[in-house]
């Protein structure tokens, strides 16, 4: 469905695509998961054959974004990070509208628009005026808008930034099914437990490029433990440097993280350690033992946590 | 040597029949804020300027390009300039919050449709519009009298709404260029309004003395003014009957050139 080789996305002396290779295909829900400012959003115009490739090759359904834009376009849902809704007319119309630009007919366009309202559950917004929305039901109603033309491949840029979890898990819910109907899902999110949740297969951006790339599953195999002990000893300063505890740490896992708030230690079995923190007379203020997420793999990769 | 067009790529013609439905729908949302401006306004521009402020000025035609009276010489001029103002009115802040601030023509250019048919588009709507309310105005001065052929209305009309589309495409693509709206207050208090005053609507331009005079006919509402006035009565100079029109067809050409580039350069990034 997509292929990217050595893309690149320049603005004027910033380079804020540095030269990534990306193979998606039919069925699949695709992940880019960086911070903010990896490039993601870059990466998706460029797909969404809105904004022109400054090097590389991409190809998008088979076609050039350059020669062929709105043959691709056609085929295409896009949910833009900020929403595009029209705040002048209300939920219903903004659906009817779009649907006639992808040339579907007056009558047609109001059966799709109620058939997709009926799906993201704003059957009864439909003559509500947009800026009476929450957040949650604009993303909802940006989503059906992206619906509305039965496109084969969804690209979908931070589909559920600003939401509260309600909201979010409704959203996946949504995203969920549509992958079961078999559209390509392509989603960028700086949320990891969304792209454990929504993605097949992943890659995770940094300044630019790409850090890693396989299945949530695989890269916390490949880069993390099993477990991980998180240790707390109050606030790192010059009485309390966290980095002494480390060096204390240091032989109990795999490694050992340092954040400004806690320690971490990667370990395949977080009770042991925990067990040695106390046997060696450590007195933490609070420990938690979890399994390791694509937070870690983030961490582990770039040195940084996903938001800073 | 010819280019070929992008694939998938719609005709105009049928790039206009998916977008304007969405101008009409917003329209039909939003035309009781707009329906006083353009049914009452003409009304209380022709009883005070016309009607009441012309019942001092000598119907002279010596002195009133050829019209018979003060209503009659003013009127058609209104009209024009209320075509220019509408046009610039319809094209400033819409223009800058489409994509500023809502971004409705991100939504649309992440369609089939191009950036060129999204301006395009807007600027057929907005050319209708100024059409449909110098059609209103035209049909409320009718009933002065101001009209001497039957005929004159119709094309006095279409002086008008040429004159409305050659400045909304100026407005259109200053719109695009501008990184605040503040400069939208310096445009309307230092452009629009001294055009509005000094472009031969409200007296001949012959009265700003011979440079003043040539400075005037060199703005393109002048053109529209004088255009609108010799159809409405009848006083047709065919040579500069000619001049007005290329003048505001050259306007609208160029305009439209710098209003599509003007959207490419700040949506294709």
């Amino acid at each position: 469905m997509i292929r990217a080789v050595g893309l690149t996305k320049s603005f004027g002396d910033f380079e804020a695509v540095k030269g990534i290779d990306l193979d998606v295909c039919r069925g699949e829900a695709f992940g880019f998961l960086g911070p903010n400012g990896a490039g993601k959003s870059s990466t998706m115009r460029m797909i969404a054959a809105v904004s022109p490739v400054s090097g590389g090759e991409l190809t998008i359904l088979g076609m050039d974004p350059a020669v062929d834009g709105p043959a691709i376009r056609g085929r295409l849902g896009v949910c833009p990070q900020e929403d595009t809704l029209d705040s002048e007319l209300n939920v219903r119309d903004n659906l009817v509208v779009y649907a006639r630009y992808f040339g579907i007919g007056r009558t047609d366009s109001r059966a799709r628009a109620d058939e997709l309202l009926e799906f993201v559950n704003l059957t009864e917004k439909a003559k509500a005026r947009v800026e009476d929305l929450s957040g949650g039901m604009k993303r909802r109603l940006t989503i059906a808008r992206s619906l509305v033309s039965s496109p084969e491949l969804l690209l979908l840029d931070e589909p559920t930034t600003g939401l509260d979890p309600q909201a979010r898990h409704l959203l996946w819910d949504q995203l969920f099914r549509l992958k079961q109907q078999g559209v390509t899902l392509v989603i960028t999110t700086h949320y990891m437990d969304e792209a454990e949740q929504l993605c097949d297969r992943l890659v995770v951006m940094d300044k630019g490029l790409i850090a890693a790339e396989g299945s949530p599953r695989d890269l916390i195999r490949r880069y993390s433990t099993r477990e991980v002990a998180e240790v707390r000893f109050g606030v790192s300063d010059d009485d309390n440097p966290h980095e002494a505890y480390a060096d204390q740490l240091a032989d109990l896992g795999d490694r050992v993280e340092v954040l400004p708030d806690r320690l971490l230690v990667y370990a395949e079995d977080g009770d042991t350690v925990l067990e040695a923190v106390h046997t060696r007379g450590l007195r933490p203020v609070a420990t938690l033992v979890r399994r390791s997420t694509l937070e870690d793999v983030f961490l582990r990769l770039t040195g940084r946590t996903l938001i800073d | 040597m010819s280019t070929l067009a992008p694939t998938g790529q719609l005709s105009t013609t049928a790039a206009l029949a998916r977008l304007l439905p969405y101008w009409f729908t917003v329209a039909r949302r939003t035309w009781r804020g707009s329906v006083v401006s353009s049914l009452l306004n003409p009304v209380f521009y022709v009883l005070a300027m016309g009607v009441l402020l012309g019942g001092y000025i000598d119907g002279d035609p010596e002195r009133l390009d050829g019209a018979t009276s003060y209503l009659a010489f003013i009127v058609p001029g209104l009209v024009a300039a209320h075509a220019m103002q509408t046009a610039v009115a319809d094209t400033s802040w819409p223009v800058f919050s489409n994509f500023k601030w809502n971004k409705v023509y991100d939504s649309m250019v992440a369609t089939p449709i191009t950036v060129r048919q999204v301006a395009i588009a807007h600027l057929s709507f907005v050319a209708l519009r100024v059409a449909a309310t110098c059609a209103i105005f035209d049909l409320v001065i009718a009933f002065f009298g101001v009209f001497e052929t039957w005929w004159g209305p119709f094309v006095a009309l279409g002086a008008q709404a040429l004159t409305g589309a050659a400045f909304a495409t100026l407005m259109y693509g200053f719109a695009c260029r501008i990184e605040s709206d503040a400069a939208f207050g310096v445009v309307f208090r230092i452009g629009i309004f001294p055009l509005f005053l000094f472009s031969g609507a409200f007296f001949p331009v012959s009265n700003l003395g011979p440079v003043g005079e040539r400075l005037a006919q060199l703005t393109p509402l002048w053109h529209g003014v004088n255009l609108s006035r010799m159809f409405s009565i009848d006083r047709i100079d065919w040579s500069l009957a000619t001049l007005n029109l290329g003048v505001l067809v050259a306007v609208l050409a160029i305009g439209s050139w710098w209003a599509v580039t003007g959207l490419e350069k700040r949506l294709t990034t």
